[in-house]
């Protein structure tokens, strides 16, 4: 660990690209550091991750970009055009656009989070346990996995709303029911491939736990390709909580869920086209994002991508 | 003299058992979905409301015909009677009846299903026909501006929502420019002139000869399914260039123009040959899910498709008809991609044999 | 063997581009050929195969070609258009390709492969193309040609599939063959038939040949000269019947470790490199 003591300062770059990495610690950051320089290269990807990190920033500083109107109807001053008062115009009732898409940014960003810490945890818990397990445990629960795979999304996520009644939070279990079997497919390959290894092999031998070799061992390693596989849902997330907002069953007025406003702003279309083109506008804008950001993201870690 | 029986080896095995054990293989996963699904709206639909009988019947409905529902749907009999009974429904085409429409739900589906039919249809030929050859093309000028074009095109497609898309496309092409007629599926003159044999409008105007009609109701069509296709076409394209590349290093390609194959048949004749292999689940896939994802294009659309029906009797509290749709549009839905699968499996030597 | 010159290289390079930066495959191979039949030999990633697609100008698409010299027949190959280049890659020049698990296409039958390359350049019908691939597959001594002509790439052994390979580089019957190991993969009976037909084709019509091969013996025994290939250049260019007598100390290198029944040897040496050779004639 005496070459990792000082990775500090000048010497931060060549210890970053030393042939020999001395620890496994160097070796890591090395390959995350390599990993970024490739990322780094990549514009399309760049721009990825800019647009992600503009909606992050956006939703944390929401009070401070918007002005000091609040979200609260101002009826004398509906549906006016885009001007330097109100960037995008106001809507029926009055409010600014502008504003309510900043506010927008945290449930967006809520949506999001929210199916992530559901699905990944089910999907790594339900892979690993049939990956490790084996035998008929393995069959069964692959078996309802490839189930869930089959499904048409969508419906199932508007029949899961219909039974759950409409709301924000049931919009996003209905979307986490339907997501996660995918997560489960990765984790389960993973395990597969990595369980026959030799540290596993000799960590069993030291009488470690099934569950602290699980936590410690395997977990880790399913993660990276669920982050990326995460990153590639998130515009399918976002636009399947939008379309459940648009059609009235995802979160209900008067909260700045974007499909809702479009779905509100949907009679305006042809007098007042700035009220619903200005939401679909940021939706497009922000899963695009996310699918830059994923694509470069597995152009990194899929090793194959690397040559020609 | 050593190869007198190697030929006879590996020479040609019987066929048909294989293909027929891929066949029944196919059917026994579709089966166990199937079971998954009807299992999976049963629990919607039965155990999830806090009182399915009130689902069904509505709020307004009188005492003796909560009554007469709560019997009928059996709900004094244990779980897996109720859902053998509701499986047993199912397969007899039973669907109950539509508190909506006061139609049984399958006569339902089956008047709106045609129009759902006809969009995902023409919206997966826009895809194919504009998809593919975009996608063998940026592959083959892999880096240039035109790979670029593509790829930016591919992914703005799928980001977009379609329900804004549809907006935008009814805004610009209908409402300023007059291109094209408005929602619905044709003008109200016209509307119920011809609905035999099919339901399907395009081709039953095209079957008795109305032009006028076809073209009326292509205008209503071509907007709709076109963004519906600009999704197809995003990942169908973006599936071709990749599924391109990968054919383009291959050694065989490489084999070919040692031949001195010209560069078209080096694409056309070898590459492609194996993407489309590779293709046909990517095109089922797509097919499905338009089925089901042009619920949202219908409802900017006023499409009175199978989408736009359940999603009304969502809102009616309409369980049976919600359930139907859920049932109907879920088992095209693994129909079709089974079927891709299989269509797979004779096309590709590899996996008839 | 000064009579007509097929084809002569001088100072050729493959340079591939790399994420990690430039790597150079071929470094300055300069030989030439006749009617004859050249062996190249050397270890593996030694640029052999390389050099060999360099020829039909058919590097990977990040590799640059360049030489001082590259003529066939008179045909500037350094610069001849596509079109040209087209009308040259297997009509006149052909390559038998390492591996004929990945060189035939996998949904086309291996019949209709081999046809394919003779209706290229003659443009003959289907059914002639069709007799044609029919008297090739049985001429690289596959029996019942009919039936392996219907199967697909997938269902031929190893060495079948190799022989499909050879007669699909073979008939158009191009001046200047360049088989990469086009018999590694058949038995010795086989690989002896295989290696007598191509004797065939140079003896009796002039063809050209270029075995590259891992087998210094067999390469000693069938060529009339030797090209011993280390790191991309060549390390020395000998007649056949005289490898023994090789001075490069690679070439001893690897005759030291062929294993002999005359002289039997209690461990096989171990090969020395040199990072000098690399460097050497620059
Ligand atoms: N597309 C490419 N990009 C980068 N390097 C390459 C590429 N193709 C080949 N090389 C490198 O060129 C070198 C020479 O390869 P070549 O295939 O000519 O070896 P060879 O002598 O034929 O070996 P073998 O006997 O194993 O076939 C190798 O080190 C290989 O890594
Ligand atoms: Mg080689």
């Amino acid at each position: 660990m005496s070459a990792a003591a000082d990775p500090q300062g000048a010497g931060l770059r060549a210890w970053l690209r030393s042939p020999s990495p001395a620890s496994t610690w160097q070796a890591r950051a090395q390959r995350a550091y390599l990993g970024w320089v490739a990322f780094r290269a990549n514009p399309i990807a760049m721009a990825g991750l800019l647009i992600v990190v503009a909606l992050v920033l956006a939703a944390i500083f929401a009070p401070l970009l918007t002005g000091s109107r609040g979200l609260d109807p101002d009826l004398p001053n509906r549906l006016l055009p885009p001007s330097a008062e109100h960037w995008l115009g106001t809507d029926q009732l009055g409010r600014d656009i502008y504003d309510r898409l900043i506010w927008g940014s945290r449930v967006t960003l809520y949506i999001v989070g929210l199916v992530s810490i559901i699905v990944a945890p089910i999907g790594l818990a339900v892979g690993t346990l049939a990956g490790y397990a084996g035998g008929w445990v393995d069959t069964v629960l692959m078996r309802i996995v490839d189930i869930f795979l089959a499904f048409p999304r969508l419906i199932l996520a508007l029949a899961f709303v219909a039974a759950l009644g409409p709301g924000l939070e049931n919009a996003v279990l209905a979307i986490a029911l339907t997501t996660w079997s995918p997560y489960a497919r990765i984790a389960r390959a993973e395990v597969l491939t990595i369980r026959k290894a030799d540290y596993i092999v000799a960590a069993e031998a030291q009488g470690a736990s099934t569950w602290r070799i699980l936590r410690k061992h395997v977990v880790p390693l399913c993660l990276a390709s669920v982050i990326v596989r995460l990153t590639l849902d998130m515009a399918g997330i976002i636009l399947t909580a939008a379309g459940l907002g648009f059609l009235g069953l995802g979160a209900q007025p008067p909260l700045p869920e974007w499909g809702a406003m479009i779905s509100t702003g949907r009679d305006f279309l042809y007098d007042q086209w700035w009220v619903p083109t200005a939401p679909g506008a940021a939706i497009f804008l922000v899963s695009l994002g996310f699918c830059l950001l994923g694509d470069g993201l597995r152009d990194v870690l899929d090793p194959r991508s690397g040559e020609a | 003299m050593t190869d007198t029986n190697s030929a006879a080896a590996t020479g040609k095995l019987p066929a048909a058992p294989r293909a027929l054990r891929a066949t029944a293989s196919a059917l026994v996963s579709l089966a166990l979905t199937f079971i998954g699904l009807t299992a999976i709206t049963f629990v919607i639909g039965r155990v999830m409301p806090a009182d399915p009988v009130l689902a069904v019947v509505g709020d307004r409905a009188s005492e003796e015909a909560y009554q007469r529902v709560f019997l009928e749907m059996g709900l004094d009999r244990p779980i897996w009677e109720q859902y053998l009974t509701y499986l047993g429904q199912i397969l007899t085409g039973d669907f109950g009846t539509s508190i909506m429409t006061t139609r049984p739900v399958t006569e339902d589906i089956l008047r709106f299903f045609p129009a759902t039919l006809e969009l995902a249809t023409l919206a997966t030929l826009i895809g194919c026909v504009i998809g593919i050859p975009l996608g063998v093309w940026a592959a083959v000028n892999q880096g240039r501006w035109i790979d670029h074009c593509a790829r930016v095109l591919g992914l703005a497609g799928y980001s977009a929502p379609v329900f804004w898309l549809g907006m935008l496309g009814l805004l610009i092409f209908y409402g300023n420019l007059g291109w094209v007629a408005g929602p619905g599926r044709i003008d109200i003159y016209y509307d119920g002139l011809v609905e035999d044999p099919t339901g399907v409008i395009l081709f039953d105007a095209a079957w008795h000869g109305e032009w006028e009609i076809f073209w009326n109701a292509f205008s209503h069509l071509i907007l709709p399914a076109g963004v519906l296709g600009l999704y197809a076409l995003a990942y169908i394209a973006r599936m071709t260039r990749s599924f391109m590349l990968d054919q383009l290093g291959q050694e065989y390609v490489l084999a070919a123009r040692i031949k001195g194959a010209s560069e078209f048949s080096v694409i056309w004749r070898h590459a492609f040959r194996n993407v489309l292999v590779q293709l046909i689940t990517i095109i089922g896939l797509t097919y499905a899910s338009l089925l089901e994802g042009s619920v949202l294009t219908e409802t900017v659309f006023a499409w009175p498709g199978i989408g736009q029906y359940i999603t009304t009797s969502l809102f009616n509290a309409d369980m049976n008809a919600v359930l139907g749709g859920t049932v109907v549009v879920g088992i095209c839905f693994v129909g079709i991609n089974m079927l891709s699968d299989l269509l797979y499996r004779f096309a590709d030597p590899r996996a008839r044999t | 063997m000064t009579e007509a010159r097929l084809l002569e290289v001088e100072d050729l390079r493959v340079t591939f581009r790399t994420p990690h930066g430039p790597v150079e495959a071929v470094r300055g191979v300069s030989f030439s050929l006749g009617r004859e039949r050249l062996g190249i030999v050397g270890e593996s990633g030694s640029g052999k195969s390389q050099t060999g697609r360099a020829l039909l100008r058919l590097s990977a698409r990040n590799g640059r070609v360049s030489a001082k010299k590259m003529v066939f027949d008179g045909i500037d190959l350094t610069n001849a258009s596509e079109r040209t280049m087209r009308r040259i890659r297997g009509a006149r020049i052909s390559m038998i390709m390492q591996d004929p698990r990945y060189s035939l296409n996998p949904v086309v039958k291996v019949g209709d492969q081999i046809a394919e390359a003779y209706r290229i350049h003659t443009g003959a019908s289907a059914r002639k193309a069709r007799d044609r691939a029919m008297e090739m597959l049985e001429t690289v001594r596959i029996r019942e040609a009919g039936k392996v002509y219907d199967l697909y790439p997938h269902q031929v052994s190893g060495g079948m599939g190799q022989r499909v390979m050879i007669a699909m580089m073979l008939i158009p019957e191009p001046d200047v063959l360049i088989a990469d190991e086009p018999t590694s993969a058949l038995d010795v009976t086989v690989q002896m038939q295989v290696l007598a037909l191509l004797d065939d084709m140079v003896r009796e019509r002039g063809m050209g040949l270029v075995l590259i091969s891992h087998d210094l013996n067999l390469v000693a025994s069938f060529c009339d000269r030797v090209m011993v290939m280390y790191g991309g250049r060549v390390m020395e260019v000998l007649e056949a019947g005289r490898l023994h007598e090789a001075q490069h100390p690679y070439t001893r290198g690897l005759l030291n470790c062929l294993p002999s029944l005359e002289h039997p040897q209690h461990m096989l040496p171990v090969l020395t490199r040199d990072a000098g050779w690399l460097e050497e004639a620059r």
